[in-house]
């Protein structure tokens, strides 16, 4: 059982504030983590390797060398061995071309049986990395997963669908994105926390050893650019109505006749 | 685009550092350098008072454009009719269609669909372009790729909109790489930019702390996801005129190799955020669980539902279901009543949809009170009651 789990280390937005004097994100002292749906994806991995009794898994991600830390905290949780993509060629990439990264990675890596992602990262919320990859290896996406065990020679899986719960099965290799509620995900041992730094084995890849062509990755091989970035500027000034809740409740609920909402 | 940073202009003064959402600057010699982490989104450009950073166009070959051609909607269908997000896309689409003076298509997949047609042509569709097959009668992501991405190649559309639903989320990013075009997810505003005729796409980034607005220059169809809840559907005009044309797709054994073997439909919720008229919404400012009962009342007096934002929701005072903003529901009711919720952007990026926003907040200056039609400075607990007397007084009134 060989499972490729992709990774991202991504700021916590949770912990991004904005300056209200200029309107622009206050940075300092946001810690980089890993993206929390990639450790639910892990964890998954880690629980098909020890239902098979035998296997490995690899963990990937693309990012600038500090990304190791990241790759670190998983193979902390238990995974095998890890791939980092670092070059300034990937640098400016949008979905497409992290997933064809990735994807050329995956194929120099060879033979796998799952690929497993987050659903999304809390830094762009897309969801569309893990769909794309699955299109550029040609294998079957399963989104949004609620959990995973092995069944009817390949995989049977529920997976939340917009009216409720949907159960499939899908045969092998395939990449499936998974969601929070799938697991919970193993806090690392000492034990392995060292072993992540001593045993397991850590490779960095350029552009130029996974064989991507410039135009298939970083910025000239996204389709999409970002034009503009800007803090919503609130609309128009409404009516502000201060003092007493006696004058100022019957005024607000005329303003609202007035326009005839109730 | 790249950002070139010119260093004879750099000064050193650090305001682009500040500027950049992604840690994307370093200081080296008081003199700006990227690093790695640059996306391009082009913060920093606005931000140097000295010039000295320029957003550059790519080199890259501008592709032949012009045979691409009308307004593509995705329409997602619910047992036997097409989803709310269908609708409030093709009226979105027809504004792009008229502007583009382009036509708007609503692609319909399924089995069985022929019903559904005329409902489309009412809400704005020119052509219904329906591939009918009974591998299509439920939604898996490999048949539909397959027959959306046929339909797309048939008619060549400009735009392609899709919901941003569980769904649209699965098959829109398949589908745009299978096109090997461009895909924005997740768009809360849609606009066509006068001078280029790119579609300027808009959406939440970065944990809904910023806004970005992103293009796909030089790969067709420009292909976005859009949040339900957003956009608004035209009346239905049932005399409107309209084609309907087949497509014909051959699905191949590659694609079905997932098998759904069981739908579980949860029942359906009492909280139904994105249909409701009326929200009473509670944040920080609720103070607790049992709080949350005063703005329950109020919810009562008008008929409406209760939100909340996510930190009320967090702090364990009421269920996620309840939850509006970036990680939660859109909304878009006729009246948004804010109770002590200090207005986040995620949560503004989730009720910009909204008619009519009454903000009840003790803090004049709270982001949510300029976000506001009308702002009441006040302690909720005594204004939130007093309005549900007040209503409630004023209906009997009427009745008497």
């Amino acid at each position: 059982m060989k499972i490729i789990v992709t990774v991202k280390q991504v700021p916590d937005t949770n912990d991004v504030r904005i300056d209200p004097a200029t309107g622009t994100l206050i940075r300092e002292g946001v810690p980089s983590i890993v993206n929390p749906e990639d450790r639910h994806a892990v964890e998954l991995a880690l629980q098909l390797r020890e239902a098979a009794g035998i296997g490995t898994v690899t963990v990937i991600s693309m990012g600038p060398p500090q990304a190791e830390v990241a790759l670190r905290e998983v193979l902390a949780m238990g995974a095998d061995d890890a791939v980092l993509l670092s070059d300034r060629a990937f640098a400016g990439a949008d979905t497409l071309a992290t997933a064809s990264a990735l994807a050329h990675a995956i194929r120099k890596i060879g033979a796998y049986d799952l690929i497993i992602c987050g659903r999304q990262a809390i830094d762009g919320d897309t969801a569309q990395v893990g769909p794309q990859l699955a299109e550029f290896l040609q294998i079957p996406q399963v989104t949004y997963v609620l959990n995973a065990r092995f069944g009817y020679g390949g995989l049977l899986i529920d997976r939340q669908s917009d009216s409720g719960t949907q159960r499939l099965t899908v045969p092998m290799p395939a990449l499936l994105t998974c969601l929070k509620e799938t697991n919970i995900p193993r806090i690392p041992t000492l034990h392995g926390c060292i072993g992540a730094y001593r045993e397991k084995k850590f490779t960095v890849w350029s552009a130029a050893d996974i064989g991507a062509p410039a135009e298939q990755i970083g910025l000239k091989g996204s389709p999409t650019q970002v034009r503009r970035t800007f803090t919503p500027t609130p609309k128009g000034a409404g009516t502000i109505l201060t003092g007493d809740p006696a004058v100022t409740v019957p005024k607000t609920l005329e303003i609202l006749r007035e326009k005839g909402i109730i | 685009m790249a950002i070139i940073i010119d260093k004879n202009l750099c000064v050193g003064c650090g305001a682009c550092l500040k500027a950049c959402p992604y840690d994307a600057i370093d200081m080296i010699e008081r003199k700006a350098i990227m690093n790695a982490n640059c996306i391009h989104c082009g913060s920093c450009v606005d931000s140097c008072k000295f010039k000295a950073i320029a957003s550059v166009a790519s080199d890259a070959p501008k592709a032949d454009l012009s045979s691409w051609k009308g307004i593509l909607v995705f329409v997602e269908t619910r047992d036997g009719a097409p989803a709310k997000v269908a609708l409030e896309l093709l009226g979105r689409g027809r504004g792009l269609a008229d502007e583009r003076k382009v036509p708007l298509y609503a692609a319909l997949l399924g089995h069985q669909v022929g019903p559904m047609t005329d409902t489309l042509i009412a809400h704005g569709a020119d052509v219904v372009l329906t591939v009918d097959d009974p591998q299509l009668a439920e939604y898996r992501t490999a048949p539909f790729c397959r027959a959306l991405t046929g339909v797309i190649r048939d008619v060549k559309p400009e735009i392609v909109l899709i919901g941003a639903t569980i769904i649209g989320r699965d098959l829109a990013p398949r589908t745009a790489n299978r096109l090997r075009t461009g895909l924005t997810a997740d768009c809360t505003e849609l606009a066509v930019e006068a001078a280029s005729g790119l579609l300027l796409q808009t959406r939440p980034a970065f944990g809904g702390n910023v806004m970005a607005t992103i293009v796909c220059p030089n790969h067709r169809p420009q292909m976005s996801t859009v949040r339900p809840g957003v956009m608004k559907p035209i009346k239905a005009d049932t005399a409107r005129k309209g084609e309907v044309r087949t497509v014909k797709i051959g699905l191949k054994d590659v694609d079905l190799k997932v098998i759904v073997r069981e739908t579980i439909k949860t029942a359906a919720r009492h909280v139904d955020l994105s249909e409701a008229q009326i929200i009473v919404a509670g944040g920080r400012g609720v103070g607790g669980a049992q709080q949350f009962n005063t703005l329950r009342d109020l919810a009562d007096a008008l008929g409406a539902e209760i939100g909340a934002s996510r930190a009320a929701v967090e702090s364990g005072w009421i269920g996620h279901d309840h939850q509006v903003g970036q990680t939660g529901k859109s909304v878009s009711p006729k009246l948004y009543i804010a109770c002590g919720i200090s207005g986040a952007i995620q949560h503004l990026a989730g009720i910009a949809g909204a008619d009519f926003v009454v903000a009840v907040n003790r803090d004049e200056l709270a982001p949510i009170m300029k976000a506001a039609d009308v702002a009441i400075v006040g302690d909720l607990h005594q204004v939130v009651p007093m309005l549900a007397a007040e209503i409630r007084r004023q209906r009997k009134e009427a009745v008497a």
